[in-house]
């Protein structure tokens, strides 16, 4: 059953840029781009790198180790040495938090 | 200068044996690396400030337009001087001395421009860097697609032994390999076969290794252009009657000009201990000249590149002194890597064991030199 879980504050994070949460002995990728929230699995699908390590550019998030470029809308994987999309959440803002939604 | 005999660092100790055989993706020492967890694994990072690095991620255009420009120019330049020369009929040695000139030009700085527009950090627009990507590929004799592949498991396992498959100076060193290949004598002639080989159809099991399926169908494409590309410079050479498309491009410019990339790559990581996750240990900094570090596009910041791959070349002084206190003292010249390199490849003719020791810093004389 899904749920609502509260992973930052919203100001925690900059725009244009990534915040890493851990919850339940998983690691999630947190985004921020022109005031919307967006949110994904935290480690690239290429190798095991945390992405909140990398830089986003607009809805792209791009890996820190080897250039892997996703779509932090909906985790489209934008070519090699990415193969394999990204998992995405459904994330909101609700007062200062922001809120993702897991599985 | 320290040197010592492995092993040296736990992680080195769990990987003893030290065979050429042990560097082979299939057979080799992989599965003990992934056994010891040595294999896509957590390497140590210098602390530095998210704003920090942020802002030296960025990427822009200008930097790269204008050393890439400056590039073709200076190789068209001197290739233009040199078909003069020749049809002028200048004396062998004065055509040499060009030609020589041409040929690194066309070759060497093409090793660097391939490295960074692999990472996809020469050029904010993205296809500029495929592009570039592709040209340099062709020029430093360089399967595109498989080189790239092999670059990010480089980045991976770096110096991990039965991973890593661009391990320059493997143990026991042979001397006369590395010598051969200062001119690309014995990998030019293995790259264009295995282009051919690539052309037919067929993907090597080592490959296959760190290729990804759904990119063999690339490799294959690619392959085909080279055999046509190099058709044509044949073609051209036999409908002429003249050997200048062949000196041009291809084979021979793409040996004679790797010269100095080789010189500049060796200090990379040359006598330094496989099997450790921390690149302040297997890789070196060392400072270079202006011109130098235009050719290599500041790969001499190596601990830093690879520490952070993301940054471009043009943002890695920066991040060298960000970085620098919490970091081996860099080496002031490539005559003083060398000075360290020489000695320890020698010994490791003989010595598999035996590597050169970087002094890392505590945290403590870290934040005291900070």
């Amino acid at each position: 059953m899904s749920q609502w879980i509260t992973a930052c504050a919203f100001d925690d994070i900059d725009d244009e840029d990534v915040k890493r949460f851990d919850h339940a002995g998983r690691t999630f990728a947190i985004y921020r781009y022109e005031d919307k929230v967006y949110a994904s699995d935290g480690l690239c699908t290429h190798e095991n790198v945390h992405l909140c390590d990398g830089l986003v550019m607009e809805h792209v998030i791009e890996c820190p180790k080897h250039n892997g470029r996703f779509d932090i809308r909906d985790g489209r994987a934008l070519g090699a040495p990415v193969c394999v999309n990204l998992k995405t959440y459904p994330a909101r803002v609700e007062g200062e938090q922001v809120l993702i939604q897991l599985d | 200068m320290n040197t010592r005999t492995s092993p040296a660092l736990p992680q080195a100790a769990t990987i003893a044996s030290r065979t050429r055989a042990d560097y082979q993706l299939i057979g080799g020492a992989g599965e003990r690396a992934v056994a010891g967890k040595l294999a896509n694994a957590e390497w140590y990072k210098c602390p530095v400030p998210r704003t920090l690095m942020k802002s030296l991620m960025q990427r822009d255009d200008a930097h790269a337009i204008r050393d890439t420009a400056l590039w073709y120019a200076l190789i068209i330049g001197t290739g233009a001087l040199f078909v003069f020369g020749w049809n002028a009929g200048w004396s062998a040695a004065a055509l040499f001395a060009v030609y020589f000139a041409y040929a690194t030009l066309y070759c060497s700085p093409a090793d660097s421009r391939w490295h960074e527009s692999s990472h996809g950090t020469a050029f904010k627009t993205r296809w500029i860097n495929d592009v570039l990507y592709q040209f340099a590929s062709f020029q430093v004799l360089r399967r595109p697609t498989r080189w790239r592949w092999s670059h990010a498991r480089h980045h991976t396992d770096t110096l991990v032994t039965g991973r890593d498959p661009e391990i320059a100076a493997p143990v026991p060193v042979d001397l006369l390999s590395t010598l051969l290949n200062v001119f690309a004598i014995k990998n030019g002639p293995k790259e264009l076969w295995a282009a051919l080989c690539n052309a037919s159809g067929h993907i090597s099991a080592d490959e296959k290794t760190f290729v990804p399926e759904m990119e063999w169908p690339k490799m294959v494409r690619e392959a085909r252009v080279w055999v046509l590309v190099y058709a044509v410079v044949l073609g051209s050479a036999l409908a002429s009657g003249s050997w200048l498309p062949v000196l041009l491009i291809g084979l021979l410019p793409g040996m004679l000009g790797a010269w100095l990339y080789n010189y500049t790559g060796l200090t990379q990581h040359a006598g330094l201990p496989e099997n450790v996750l921390d690149h302040r240990l297997n890789c070196r900094t060392v400072y270079m000249n202006p011109v130098l570090r235009f050719l290599y596009w500041n790969m001499n910041y190596h601990v830093e590149h690879h520490m952070f791959p993301m940054v471009p070349y043009h943002q890695l002084p920066k991040l060298h002194e960000a970085i620098k206190a919490d970091c081996p003292p860099p080496y002031a010249s490539t005559l003083q890597a060398y000075a360290e390199i020489l000695p320890a490849m020698l010994r490791q003719v003989r010595d598999p064991h035996h590597h050169a020791v970087r002094p890392t810093p505590t945290p403590a004389t870290a934040a005291a030199t900070a």
